[in-house]
């Protein structure tokens, strides 16, 4: 149950794009059409996956017993930068097929603030290691939902007369500013009210 | 010469202002600023971490070899931001417990490292100074706008230091008791910072004729 509960949260209720602003570049930079955001979002939600079993580990098997947490923010970010060149080299390898989809999004994935975000919440939020998986996951497919979402207004929004100060970036943060009111409906009394 | 130096100092405040131009670091531009003095801290944290990555990647632009140099570009920055943290935790744990997740998450600010590899690995040590100080400042200024704006309609306050008898929060008395509360909710800083750079384009599109 607490899982189901961890996945609503951080698709819905703390979505990490609309309510708490992680991941916003790629928000605006890759969500101009509907293939790359379903690419990057599925990139971001493995490397997310991963990233968050692994700094777990980290934290809790290295640096807590060491006294070391206060390298938390430098281990964290080494751990991500390694991984993601790792998962990219092992994709490159073994599935030519995938790496051209995700390829060209995994560079980026290193300065996504959501990665690092999701590591860091989940030690302020005292997860342990399942939880901390679960939360990875949930908050990645809640970025992808939104960034499939935006894009496709994206598209649609091209073919509209749209004010010339207004065109691109402005409108996608109006948009995006809009899709947050709706995603308002979402909060902690949806929560309850569905798990009791 | 003097004329060159005090365009990198200057470009980073307006002509190439990080946030409102180059589109970088929105993630703490709008997460942060809910109160003023928010901004202020994200600002001045940011500044710190920005001048010393610029010096000390500008000072090593020649050791570091050409294939490893974004992560020993992270991990000055990351040092960096682990004194910010430390210092901000001792010195004034009020920021600190409202900048909450965005302090550790200033490494991963896009400007910081864009910065890194597109100015101070090229550059001299005094212009990766002034370009940092520059791009610092104008970050600074972006988000302090819009927390201004966001707090003033949001909350009807602007929250500063608390210094002697001066409690820290100023009230602006009607707004204070009928806040537009959009403001200050994750959808208004949206919207803010759409119609704020359809502004700027608005200026820029005008001043070109």
């Amino acid at each position: 149950m607490v899982y189901v509960a961890l996945f609503i949260t951080y698709i819905f209720i703390n979505n990490f794009i609309l309510t708490q602003f992680l991941g916003l570049c790629p928000f605006i930079g890759v969500s101009k059409n509907s293939e790359s955001a379903i690419g990057m979002g599925m990139a971001v939600t493995f490397v997310m996956g991963i990233a968050s079993i692994i700094t777990w580990l980290v934290y809790n098997l290295l640096l807590v017993p060491l006294n070391l947490t206060y390298l938390q923010t430098l281990s964290f970010i080494l751990v991500i930068a390694s991984l993601v060149q790792f998962v990219e080299m092992v994709i490159q390898k073994n599935s030519p097929g995938l790496y051209q989809a995700l390829g060209i999004f995994l560079p980026l994935i290193t300065t996504n603030c959501a990665v690092l975000g999701i590591a860091v919440m989940n030690i302020t939020e005292g997860y342990n290691l399942m939880e901390s998986f679960v939360a990875g996951i949930a908050a990645g497919i809640g970025f992808t939902l939104v960034l499939v979402l935006m894009s496709n207004i994206r598209e649609r929004m091209d073919l509209h007369p749209v004010r010339k100060s207004f065109r691109g970036i402005p409108i996608a943060f109006i948009s995006g500013g809009l899709m947050a009111l709706a995603f308002m409906a979402f909060d902690n009394s949806l929560l309850t009210n569905l798990l009791g | 010469m003097a004329n060159e130096r005090k365009q990198v100092l200057t470009r980073g405040i307006f002509k190439e202002n990080p946030v409102f131009i180059l589109m970088l670091g929105l993630c703490p531009t709008l997460g942060v600023t809910t109160q003023v003095i928010n901004g202020l801290g994200m600002g001045a944290a940011v500044i710190f971490v920005l001048v010393f990555s610029n010096i000390f990647v500008s000072l090593l632009k020649n050791i570091i070899p050409n294939s490893v140099r974004i992560p020993s570009y992270i991990v000055i920055i990351a040092a960096f931001v682990t004194i910010v943290e430390m210092v901000m935790h001792a010195f004034a744990p009020a920021i600190y417990e409202s900048l909450g997740i965005f302090l550790p998450l200033i490494v991963v600010n896009c400007i910081i490292l864009g910065r890194a590899e597109a100015f101070a690995n090229k550059n001299s040590l005094t212009d990766s100074f002034l370009d940092a100080i520059g791009m610092g400042v104008g970050f600074t200024l972006a988000v302090t706008l819009i927390a201004l704006i966001r707090e003033v309609f949001g909350a009807g306050t602007i929250t500063l230091i608390p210094m002697g008898s001066f409690s820290g929060v100023l009230e602006i008395p009607l707004l204070y008791t009928y806040p537009v509360r959009i403001f200050s909710l994750a959808a208004g800083a949206l919207l803010l910072m759409g119609y704020l750079k359809a502004f700027f384009e608005w200026t820029a599109n005008r001043k070109r004729g």
